[in-house]
Formats: structure tokens, sequence, C-alpha cells
């Protein structure tokens, strides 16, 4: 890894820069950080596949492309699929001596949004990652399919609303749990498994470097807040990924082999869910007498899983 | 480096068998495939070359069809040389990438062993997935019989990789009758298939990391237009190599393909037009009608059935002597005439004699196509070319259960 040194923002931000300014993600829109600080973080060629979806749509409108790097799209689903077929491209070539530059260092990367990797196209990461390529995924949980214009996906957190779960009179919006994907790609035996948040650029870009580095199928999961769709200012996406954080809605930790689980980001001050809840339009709803309970239901489910991960840190299993 | 493997000069192969075989000798990159019924052998075949050091390249076993022409996407895109093996419900799952593939002009070679789709589901031979194939963009090439499926796949790669055409091909052959059955095939020597096929020139690959290149980009209506203007005119133009390909392989092996077969067709009064390996039975039985009963009886079989080949089609029925044709279909027309009828009727209406049109659905789900019904249908359009009309229904089913099943009458004042 040629870059020596993430603790200059500054220095870093500017490193290696291989994803253009112009694009045509949504002012406030996360992905382009995560993007960005991932292609930041390695000097290796990259080799990257995007599931169609917010990103995607934003990046690679002909005759434009925002990607001074090798690019590939094909569909909703495939990414992971795609990007793992030029792996193994890769090892052909390399092993029959017809690559023009063999030893070139790269690296193969999918990004999804949550709508492609929790649900229509989780079969195709699941096989990738069961085969063992050498590429890490990189899923852009907005919690919805943001692209579409906001439905629900599994990746929705309980009691958000959204376009087909609706709140109103009748319902407080969603009515499932989110399902917790990082527990599955662990699961898979995956070697390196993380769930890391823009804010914390640190370890996210730490975080980036292992799964890079680790030979095999790594996938890391991020929080990427939507401004259009959470409904929140734009100015404030790293404010309120904070309060993701700091609220351990959305705690950052990683996996490594399927079972040694590190802490990565412990807040000082843990702050009550309300707190990152109100500060954003889809859960507006909960706020009503009649819908208290779900607010008490999050926070419930939000302790209960910091335990679990605390006791499985402890553990070392 | 790959193992040669040792040939005989002939051998008995099915189809399967024979295609695998082809892909071996390709020396391909990058295989991702999911077996199906009845193609599942040439996966099989080729693992097992993989096994036992035939081949270098990588084998790539994914979870489902979809991810198989996904990553021979993605594959094809990082610059080499891939196939796939796939049937029926398969190719359905597969067909959202076909259209990918195609439009993304990357030229991957997918044998396809037809296979009828479902429901109600049948693992037998019909061209179902062979047309549901047909508007994917795809170069679609059929083979009749075992030593065409050994053939074919290799002027396929020649076809689809020659820098003039960057279009994926399908090498399509019937299920079980041709993937089943073993017949003697003639094949090449490693050395001199793979001189045939040759080395895999990339074009805009992924690997070359001097030039970034983006796949798959979005295009609204400021551009999409033009786009599958520009790959239909790349199907439209891919002829001129096709035939330059066929003509090699014929200097090379003695073996002569054209994009449409015509058998018997100079002095033809009435003719069969039809895919696959009916196409054999049909001869035989114009053979023997010629025979047994002096019925000049012809057979047209369009091996290329994209791009279709719409002037040869012309030029094989632009017969003085020609009256009556019936082309048979193979796959359920849900709810329209049959779909080679729809074409050849269009090419046979330019043509300066007009022959009366006539269409057979038959052999669907595997229903078994007999030499004696083959001639059945011919003296059926004898009848109609000396009754100057036709005199039954237009569209017609072969060998159906029950009760005649038949549609539209001729119209006469």
């Amino acid at each position: 890894m040629a870059i020596t040194s993430i603790k200059n923002l500054k220095e870093f931000s500017t490193n290696n820069d291989r994803f253009e300014g112009a694009h045509l993600l949504c002012p406030g829109c996360a992905h382009s950080m995560i993007v960005r600080e991932l292609m930041n973080c390695t000097d290796d060629n990259l080799v990257i596949a995007s599931n169609t979806g917010c990103l995607e749509v934003s990046t690679a409108v002909y005759p434009y492309t925002s990607w001074d790097t090798s690019w590939i799209h094909i569909g909703f689903e495939n990414a992971a699929t795609a990007v793992t077929g030029a792996e193994a491209m890769y090892k052909a070539r390399k092993k029959k001596g017809t690559l023009k530059d063999p030893d070139a260092p790269v690296k193969f990367v999918a990004f999804g949004g949550d709508g492609s990797t929790y649900d229509i196209g989780f079969q195709w990461l699941s096989g990738a990652v069961e085969r063992g390529h050498d590429f890490t995924y990189v899923c852009l949980d907005n919690e919805n399919y943001a692209n579409t214009g906001g439905q629900r996906s599994s990746a929705t957190p309980i009691g958000a609303h959204t376009s087909t779960a609706q709140a109103g009179s009748a319902s407080y919006g969603k009515k499932q749990k989110k399902k917790d994907l990082v527990a599955i790609m662990a699961a898979h035996g995956a070697p390196y498994v993380a769930q890391l948040a823009p804010n914390k650029w640190k370890s996210m870009a730490k975080g980036f470097q292992k799964a890079l580095e680790t030979e095999g199928p790594c996938f890391i999961n991020t929080v990427s807040a939507c401004t259009t769709e959470w409904k929140f200012d734009p100015k404030d996406t790293i404010h309120l990924t904070d309060l993701a954080t700091d609220s351990l809605m959305f705690p950052v930790y990683e996996i490594i082999d399927g079972h040694e689980l590190n802490i990565l980001y412990r807040p000082k001050n843990v702050i009550k869910v309300e707190d990152y809840l109100g500060a954003q339009g889809r859960y507006r709803h909960l706020f009503k007498p009649e819908n208290k309970h779900v607010i008490e239901r999050i926070q419930k489910d939000i302790d209960e899983n910091w335990a679990m991960l605390q006791r499985r840190e402890e553990a070392r299993i | 480096m790959a193992k040669e493997f040792e040939l005989n000069e002939v051998e008995v192969w099915d189809g399967n068998y024979a295609a695998s075989q082809a892909l071996r000798q390709a020396q391909i990159d990058v295989v991702a495939a999911y077996p199906i019924t009845p193609s599942t052998p040439i996966v099989e075949g080729y693992g097992a070359y993989v096994a036992n050091g035939y081949v270098d390249g990588e084998f790539v076993m994914v979870e489902s069809e979809h991810a198989a022409m996904s990553g021979c996407v993605g594959a094809a895109a990082a610059g080499g040389r891939v196939a796939t093996a796939t049937s029926s419900q398969g190719f359905a799952l597969m067909s959202e990438v076909l259209y990918q593939a195609s439009g993304m002009r990357l030229p991957i070679v997918l044998t396809v062993v037809n296979r009828a789709l479902a429901s109600p589901l049948n693992v037998r031979g019909d061209h179902s997935d062979m047309y549901m194939g047909r508007d994917s963009g795809w170069i679609q090439i059929d083979a009749f019989d075992a030593q065409e499926a050994y053939d074919l796949p290799l002027c396929a790669f020649r076809i689809g990789e020659n820098h003039a055409v960057r279009l994926p091909v399908m090498v399509h052959q019937d299920g079980f009758t041709t993937s089943h059955k073993a017949q003697n095939v003639y094949p090449l020597k490693d050395a001199i298939a793979y001189k045939f096929v040759g080395d895999f020139v990339p074009v805009d690959e992924m690997l070359d990391f001097t030039r970034p290149v983006t796949h798959g980009a979005q295009t609204e209506e400021d551009w999409h237009y033009e786009h599958k203007a520009k790959q239909h005119k790349a199907l439209m133009d891919s002829p001129a190599v096709i035939d330059e390909v066929f003509a090699d392989f014929k200097e090379l092996t003695g073996r002569e393909y054209k994009r449409v077969e015509s058998y018997m067709m100079e002095d033809a009064e009435v003719a069969l037009v039809l895919l696959g390996s009916s196409v054999h039975t049909a001869v035989l039985a114009a053979k023997q009608l010629r025979e047994e009963e002096g019925i000049k009886v012809g057979v047209v079989a369009p091996r290329c059935f994209r791009p279709f080949p719409y002037d040869l089609i012309r030029d094989a029925l632009d017969k003085p002597s020609l009256k009556a044709v019936c082309c048979m279909d193979k796959s359920s027309p849900g709810g329209a005439m049959g779909a080679l009828f729809n074409e050849v009727s269009a090419a046979a209406y330019s043509t300066n004699a007009r022959p009366m049109m006539t269409n057979y659905i038959y052999g669907l789900g595997g229903r078994d196509f007999s030499v004696d019904e083959a001639k059945r249908i011919m003296k059926e359009q004898k009848a109609h070319a000396d009754a100057g009309h036709i005199t039954t229904n237009i569209q017609q089913f072969s060998g159906l259960r029950g009760p005649k099943l038949g549609f539209y009458e001729i119209r006469r004042s």
C-alpha cells in the first residue's frame, strides 16, 4: 500500500483520485464519500463492478463516466458475479501469460446498494463469496430503494416510512426488523467482514485496506445516509451518521474468519435513539403517542444487539 | 500448459461430448457454468478436462444460469475467451443477461442444447428456448447432428471474436436427439483445431490499466436508439464473416456449411422448411418420396437462425417449379403463427412465384417426428399444389393426440 498515512484527511481525500467529482448523486449523498474513500486507500489498480442503483445511474451515463479505472455494470443483481468473472479471467490470463502488464497489482471490488445486496442480488453475492474469489464487496446501505424513489428493502429498519411500507393512520411504517446481513456474510466463512461508517473515516479506510489486502472474499456493509429518502438537510450527512453510530443504531465492527469480532468504535456517550430518529423525516410519525411503543422496541433491539456484540467480542468465538 | 488430448481420426461421440471437446480445443480462458438437463454432460465433460490437466483456463461453477452468464460477461469484459452451455429453464433464467452480453458487444459462445420450456415441466427437446433467444441480439447457429455440434462451436469463436463482429454466438443442438445420440464424429487434432480458432485478441479489456474502460453505461432516449441500431447493423453485417469462416472450415476439413442449407430444391414442386435434427428426417423422407412416388420434394433449413438469412431463404424459394411450402415450428407459438412461418413467408413474399405457405407446429416437448409423418406432410403439400390452393387449415399441429387442431383457412373468391 503506497499510501503511508491516513491520518491527514485533506491529504487522504486527494490521494490517488480515481473517482471524478462530476457525477449525478444527490448533494449530501454519502455514496460518493464511501466510494472515494475506498478508491483512495489503495494505489493498486482497481476493477470495479456496480449493481444497478443510485451509484451506477449517477456515474456512467453515456457518453460520460466518473470512473477513472476499469468499471463494469451489467444488471441489478449481479455485480458480485461480474467482478468475480473478471477475477477468474485475471487468474487465467496470468497463468497463460496474456496480460499486458502481468506484474501490475490489481484488486477486484463490487459496489451495491442495500436493494441489490440484501434483496435482489443476495444469491449472487452468496454464491461469489462461497466460491472464494479474491474480491471485496461493499454494500452502500441507505436502507431503502432510493434509486426508484424510496421503497422498502430488507435493510429498512422497523418503523421507517417508505413508499411501499407507509406510515399512516393505520400503520407505523415498516413492520419487520432489518436483516442482519453482516452476520449472514460472516456465517459464509468470509475471512473479513465489517460494518463501517464514513463519519469514522479512519476506521473505514483501515477496514477497506484490510479487506483489499485479505486474500479471499470480503464483505463490508457501510451506512450511507440518504438525504432524499431519510429526509434531512444535505449539509447534515456526517452529523446524521454521527447520530447513527453514537446511538448504536449502526455499530461499527469487524468479524475476522467468521468468528473473531472486534468493535471498532465505542461511543464515549451513547445517545438515545430518539435523537437519531428525530433528526429524520422518515421516522417523524414515531413520535406520535400511539407509536411510542415502536421507539421503545427499537431502543430495546439496539441495547440487546450492542450487548450481544460486546459478549461476542469478549468471548472471542 | 494444457495436455494434448489423444483423439482418433473418427470417434463415436454424442452431441454433448462433441461440443465439450470443441470447447476444450478452443482453450477457453473462463467457463462459468451451471448444469441443466440435457446440456449437463457438456459442463461435466469440461470439468473432467479441467480435473485432468487438459485445460489451462478457469472453470467457475456458479449458483445459477443467471450467474453463469453474468460471470461470462464480467470475464469477457476482462479480455479473454469465454463460453458456457445451457438449456431451457436455464436459458430462460439467463435471458436478462443475454441481452446485456450482446448490447455490451462481448463475444461469448453459448452452447444451447434445445429443450422445451415449462409449464408443464419437460426435459425433452424442442425449440422453445432457441426461439426465446431470437431477439436477444446474439448470432444463432444451428447444428443438426453431433458432427456439427463439434464443428460449429469452433466456427462460432472465430465469428464472434472477429473484430468486425464482436457479438456473442449461440450454437444450438437438439436435446436428446442430438445431444445424447452417439454417431461417428471426425475431430481435428488439438493443435489444428486451436490454430483454426486462433488466439483471442482483446478489445477494450478491463485488465489493461493504461486505458481505463467503462462497460455497461446507461443511455436514455438520447443515445439508446443509436446503440441498438449499431448493434443490429453489426448482426446484419456478420454474414460476410460467417461465410468467410465457413469457407475456411471447408478448406480445412472438407465439411461445408452454409447459412441456409438446401436439399433437392433445384426442381422442387413442394418444400419443407425446418430446423435442427428434424432436417435429416425431412431429407430422408423427401428422398424416399421422390423414389417411391415421384413427388418432387425439397427441404430448406436455416443453419443461421440469427441473423435471419432473409435473402438466402428468398433465393432458395425463388423457383418457378415451387408451388407449396410448409414451415415447421418446433415451439409453441403462443397465439400466433409459428415464428419460422412468419419469417420464411416474409421472404417468400418477395419471390416471383410466391408459393402457397402453410405452417405445422410439431415435436413439442420431444414428441417424435417420424419419416412417415414428414412424408404425409409433404404429400399434403403436393395436394395443395395439385388443387392450386391450400386444402387444409393454414396452421396445423402434427402428431397431436385427440381431435385435429388447425387454424385459419385460405380465402377463396
